[in-house]
This record gives C-alpha cells, sequence and structure tokens, in this order.
C-alpha cells in the first residue's frame, strides 16, 4: 500500500495572529511555523496503516515556500519515507492546491491520501473533497474513531481506520453523531481531531529525516494557470468584545443576570 | 440577472434553522446579482419540508425526492446539487456550514469550476463576501473570480428570511445509483438528547477540562437543565471522551451565538473563543483569575465551579 499525506506549514495556532497596517497581509517576522494539526494526525494514522500492515510507503506532500521544506521535514522526522515539495512564493487558494495535488497523486499513484480536514490558517477546509472531485475517487471527510483518546486502542497505537482488501472503513464525526462508511479505494481521507494523538518526531528520526529524499517541483510543473481564484482584498481584525466585570458571589451573578442583562 | 441556490437541510419535516439564515444570505445575495432566490431540498419524503418553505420570499424549490437521497451520500448529494446549479442558471451556490455542507460543497465547487468561500459573514457584493481566516483573529475580505461561486454561511451571522407566498413547488429528477457510488453509507450512531440543539438555543452551557470528568461534567448538564439549555463542551473535554464529539465548540466544531452562554472549567483558548464569542452575554466560570475567557466575558466569576454551579442551580431554581 502507498500512503500520500498532505502537510501545510502554518503559522503556530498557539501565537496571536497580527495584521500589518495596510490590511494585506499578516505579519510573518518571528513568527513560528508549525505542521497543520489535523495534518499531523493524517501523517499519524498513516504511518499506523504503514506499520500495522508491517509495510508499505508514506509519501508526505507540500505546497508552499522554501522554508516550509522544515515542515515536511518534521513529518518525515515523525517517519514518513519520503517527501515532494512544490516549491512556490505566491498566494494559493484551495482550488490551486488541489489541482495541483491532482497532477502529484497522477504521478505517485497512492492507494489513499490522507488529509486535514481543514487548515487552521485560511480555515477554508475545501482541498480534500475536491481533490476527491478531480481524481473521482470516493471521499471520507471528518474522520474520527468510536474509542476515546485515552483508550487501550490509542495506547497501543491501533490505526482508527480499517482497510479490508479495496475497502476503507471509518467513522466520521458529523452533526449529531457518528457516521459509518465504507469507501472502495483509491480514496480521500480527511482528519478530524478525535482520529489519534500523533506522535513527537524522536530525536533519531529527526536525523534520519535529513537525509531522506524529498522530490522538488514547481508549480508551473504541476498547475495550468496560477492564477488563485479566492482573491484577497482586505484583511481587518474582527469587531472586539471588551471584558465586562467581576461578581463576588453567585446571588450577585443572578441578580445580574436578572436586573442587568435581563437573560434570566 | 443571475439567481442563487441555496440548499436546504432539514430534520423531522422542518428546514434547520440554520438553513432559513441560508435563504437570507440568498436574499442579500440575489439583491446584489439581481436575480431570484431557488431553494433545492433533498431527501426522502420531503413534501412537508418544501411546503413550509413557501413561507419565505423565494421564486422557486426544487424538489429532489428519492429513497437514494434518504441518508448522507456525498456523490449523490454532489450530483442533485449540481443538477439544480444547472437547471436554475445560478451564479451563487450556498448552504448554512455543517458536516454536510463542508462535506459536499467544495465537491460541488470543483464539478461546477467554481472557486468556494466557507463559512462567509456577510455580502459586500455579487462576488465578494466577509469570511474568517486564523480561528477568526483575522476578518478577511474575499473576491471569487469565478463565474459560478460556491459559498458556506455562518448561520449565526444572518437572521430570519423576509416571508413570501407564491413559491413554485418544482420535482427535479436526478437519477442516482448508490451502488455505482465509490463511498457508501454504512449507518449512523445518532446522540439521542432531550436539551435544546447547541447551534439554535437561546442559551447553552459548557464544560470543560476544568469539571475533571464524565461525573463532573454532570453538574454543568444539571445546571443546562436549570436553564433549559443545550450543552456544549471544550475540545478538552470531548477529546477526553467526557461528552459525545459533536458538542465542541469552536474553530473546528461548532459555532454558536445564544443570547446567555456560560462556560464553566474552560479557559478561553483562542480556537474556542472563536466559536462562542459572538453570544450576547457571556457568563464565565473558572477558579484562575488570570483565565483568558475573563477578558471577553460579561460577567465572571472566579470561583471553584463544584461549589458554584451548585449554588447556581439552587439560585436559579428559586428565582
Ligand atoms: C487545530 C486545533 C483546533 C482546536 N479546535 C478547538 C475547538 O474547536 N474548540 C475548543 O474548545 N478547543 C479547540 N482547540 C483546543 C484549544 O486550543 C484548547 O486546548 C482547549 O480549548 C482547552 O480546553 P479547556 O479550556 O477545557 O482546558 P484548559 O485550557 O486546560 O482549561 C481548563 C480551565 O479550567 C479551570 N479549572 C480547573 N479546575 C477548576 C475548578 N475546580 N473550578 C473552576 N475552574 C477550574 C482552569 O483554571 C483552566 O482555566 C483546538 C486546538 C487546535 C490545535
Ligand atoms: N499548501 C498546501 N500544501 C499541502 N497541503 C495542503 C496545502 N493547503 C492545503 N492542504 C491540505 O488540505 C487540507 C485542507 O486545507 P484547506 O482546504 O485549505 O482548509 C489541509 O489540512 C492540508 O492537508
Amino acid at each position: 500500500m502507498k500512503y500520500l499525506v498532505t502537510v501545510k506549514s502554518v503559522e503556530d495556532p498557539e501565537i496571536k495572529i497580527k495584521i500589518k497596517p495596510d490590511g494585506t497581509s499578516i505579519e510573518t517576522d518571528q513568527v513560528k511555523y508549525v505542521v497543520n494539526p489535523f495534518d499531523e494526525i493524517a501523517v499519524e494514522e498513516a504511518l499506523r496503516l504503514r506499520d500495522a500492515a508491517g509495510g508499505g510507503e508514506v509519501v508526505a506532500v507540500t505546497i508552499g515556500r522554501k522554508d516550509a521544506q522544515q515542515q515536511l521535514r518534521t513529518a518525515l522526522a515523525m517517519g514518513a519515507d519520503r517527501g515532494v515539495h512544490v516549491v512556490c512564493d505566491q498566494p494559493l487558494d484551495p482550488t490551486l492546491v488541489s489541482e495541483a495535488l491532482a497532477k502529484v497523486v497522477e504521478g505517485e499513484k497512492p492507494d489513499l491520501v490522507l488529509m486535514g480536514k481543514q487548515a487552521v490558517d485560511d480555515d477554508q477546509g475545501q482541498v480534500g473533497a475536491m481533490l476527491a472531485e478531480r481524481l473521482g475517487w470516493g471521499q471520507a471527510s471528518f474522520v474520527s474513531k468510536e474509542t476515546s483518546l485515552e483508550s487501550e486502542d490509542e495506547k497501543a497505537k491501533k490505526p482508527g481506520v480499517s482497510i479490508a482488501g479495496t475497502t476503507l472503513q471509518v467513522v466520521r464525526e458529523v452533526d449529531g453523531g457518528m457516521e459509518s462508511v465504507t469507501v472502495t479505494l483509491p480514496a480521500i481521507l480527511t482528519t478530524d481531531l478525535r482520529l489519534n494523538v500523533p506522535r513527537y518526531a524522536s530525536l533519531p528520526g529527526i536525523m534520519k529525516a535529513k537525509k531522506k529524499e524529498v522530490k522538488e517541483l514547481k508549480l508551473a510543473d504541476v498547475v495550468a494557470d496560477p492564477t488563485p481564484k479566492v482573491k484577497i482584498l482586505k484583511l481587518e481584525p474582527p469587531a472586539q468584545r471588551k471584558a465586562g466585570i467581576k461578581v463576588a458571589d453567585v446571588p450577585t451573578l443572578v441578580t445580574k443576570l436578572k436586573t442587568e442583562a435581563k437573560v434570566l | 440577472m443571475s439567481n442563487v441556490l441555496i440548499v436546504i437541510e432539514h430534520a423531522a419535516g422542518a428546514p434547520k434553522k440554520a438553513s432559513l439564515a441560508a435563504i437570507t444570505f440568498g436574499q442579500q445575495a440575489a439583491q446584489k446579482t439581481g436575480g431570484q432566490v431557488h431553494l433545492l431540498v433533498t431527501g426522502s419524503g420531503v413534501g412537508a419540508v418544501a411546503d413550509k418553505l413557501k413561507a419565505y420570499q423565494v421564486a422557486k424549490i426544487l424538489v429532489v425526492d428519492a429513497p437514494a437521497f434518504a441518508n448522507h451520500s456525498t456523490e449523490a448529494l454532489t450530483a442533485a446539487i449540481a443538477a439544480a446549479q444547472k437547471s436554475t442558471g445560478a451564479s451563487i451556490v450556498a448552504a448554512a456550514s455543517s458536516s454536510a455542507s463542508k462535506d459536499v460543497l467544495p465537491r460541488v465547487a470543483a464539478r461546477l469550476g467554481a472557486a468556494m468561500a466557507s463559512d462567509v459573514l456577510a455580502v459586500i457584493d455579487a462576488s465578494t463576501f466577509k469570511r474568517p481566516m486564523w480561528a477568526g483573529n483575522v476578518v478577511a475580505t474575499v473576491q471569487l473570480t469565478t463565474p459560478t461561486k460556491v459559498v458556506t454561511i455562518r448561520s449565526t451571522e444572518f437572521g430570519a428570511p423576509a416571508a413570501g407566498s407564491g413559491a413554485a413547488v418544482e420535482p427535479l429528477a436526478v437519477s442516482v445509483d448508490l451502488a455505482s457510488f465509490k463511498a457508501k453509507f454504512a449507518g449512523l450512531k445518532e446522540v439521542k438528547s432531550t436539551r435544546p440543539e447547541l447551534t439554535s438555543a437561546a442559551r447553552v452551557v459548557t464544560g470543560g477540562r476544568g469539571v475533571k470528568g464524565a461525573e463532573g461534567f454532570k453538574l454543568v448538564e444539571q445546571l443546562a437543565d436549570a436553564l433549559g439549555a443545550a450543552v456544549g463542551a471544550s475540545r478538552a473535554a470531548c477529546d477526553a471522551g467526557w461528552v459525545p464529539n459533536d458538542l465542541q465548540v469552536g474553530q473546528t466544531g461548532k459555532i454558536i451565538a445564544p443570547d446567555l452562554y456560560i462556560g464553566a472549567g474552560i479557559s478561553g483558548a483562542i480556537q474556542h473563543l472563536a466559536g462562542m464569542k459572538g453570544s450576547k452575554v457571556i457568563v464565565a466560570i473558572n477558579k484562575d483569575p488570570e483565565a483568558p475567557i475573563f477578558q471577553i466575558a460579561d460577567y465572571g466569576l472566579v470561583a471553584d465551579l463544584f461549589k458554584a454551579i451548585p449554588e447556581l442551580i439552587d439560585a436559579i431554581k428559586k428565582a
């Protein structure tokens, strides 16, 4: 089995995002970049599937700036076998990314593509389904599992999804419950938060990753027209909510909610 | 002169409240495009839903009524929405953000060669919208440059649609063969609850890691019941398995904007705030006076929740 995982380099979700005064982009000086958290979960799941099957290959793909390769190397340090980096320094959108990924998939011919359900910078949540449509493949989005992240299965690092022959079986987090779906391979899967707890890259893993192969491509190699179809015209901060008051005790709270806020 | 197509979701024979907000979006967008609002209802036995939608100011209600649409199927819905777009000539295809629309609409966008904006907050013109990025830290104005545009909308940002009458209900024939699809529905484990639904409830009580376990979460539920409120949770409480996943409020969970939000044992991480800071009145109960949630709370109570919640329940019951 060959697994392809997508890895986006994003601003560390722990930091406060600042917008440049001209409103065209965010400040990137001193900003730490990390693997999109949902993509880390995708990498982890691919590694578990490969290792549970006792073999296979995990290929990690990123599209982005030269230095996004650090996040691709993080995926290799976690255990992915090799990387593909579509190097570009220009605005992207899900249409472009899915077109580029479709090209990479056509070349690599994986059995399963594992991706995050959403990139936590653009928060679009579109690329997975767009890629599935381009390829004419089946998709399972928001993939999770029935056991909790504190279960024995999770401690034993068991895959949360199962593959029998050419059929992938998963559970998905949907509004109002959990849905079971079977998908014929090759297929696209997008991860939700509760699929697994990703491993940290170990020191030996980091050393090994330095020597792993990363193939570099140009955007022009994988897309026909590099113009994004989603044009960002302006960035601005959201309306700020100001802090209210601290109340001394429960009776004061109840009185305020009744007489001031009038919500009780 | 181009139309706007709104994809409707329904439950128990009625359109969902979030889908009504999507109709409001459609009415606003149609003013900019100069076209009409058309609706699409899919499912099995959905005549009653279509009838109820006649109460709104829309031109046409397309109905795909077939057993194949009884359960969620990405491929079936993609076919139906693409067919409806063709039949209505819509330049904007939209739906309320939900697990179903987030799964299907990007696929529809790819099929139609359309650019897409997720979680739209406001309409600027026929191709320009406001939407959140970076967990709501940034509001972006984005322009979709393709002839057809696909949008999911944040229902808490759009009110009730204008009423009307005289909408035409028309069946739309979409032939799908479930057996030919690559992904097949295999079952739904529903979380049954007698409490109000989280995203449309007027009051919500949420619990976080501070409740310390499933047992502690019962206190949050008791407070919710005393208030007739829905129950929500932080990621930490869902990850630990104390409550079902679909109660998660935040950037990557549900977006809520109730009249009253009470959060207990929740620190107020940016990803959580992204899902609830539109609430009208925010109450935070946390034993740490420095917890970030106090920076946006209207009323902050620095207290041990195990002591404060039972007192609060008593006070509400007496009131
Ligand atoms: C990709 C990504 C997506 C995410 N999406 C979401 C999301 O959608 N929603 C979400 O909620 N989070 C999300 N998170 C997680 C988020 O960053 C926080 O980790 C999470 O919200 C913390 O949950 P918490 O506030 O319950 O826990 P903590 O941050 O651990 O806070 C617990 C609080 O309880 C208080 N407390 C402890 N004991 C008591 C007591 N006895 N009485 C009163 N107070 C007490 C503590 O003072 C503390 O402030 C996401 C994170 C990432 C990386
Ligand atoms: N530039 C990129 N490089 C690699 N993968 C990406 C890129 N952009 C998006 N993706 C993948 O697509 C998923 C959804 O992204 P989005 O639709 O932008 O929210 C992410 O979790 C990634 O797995």
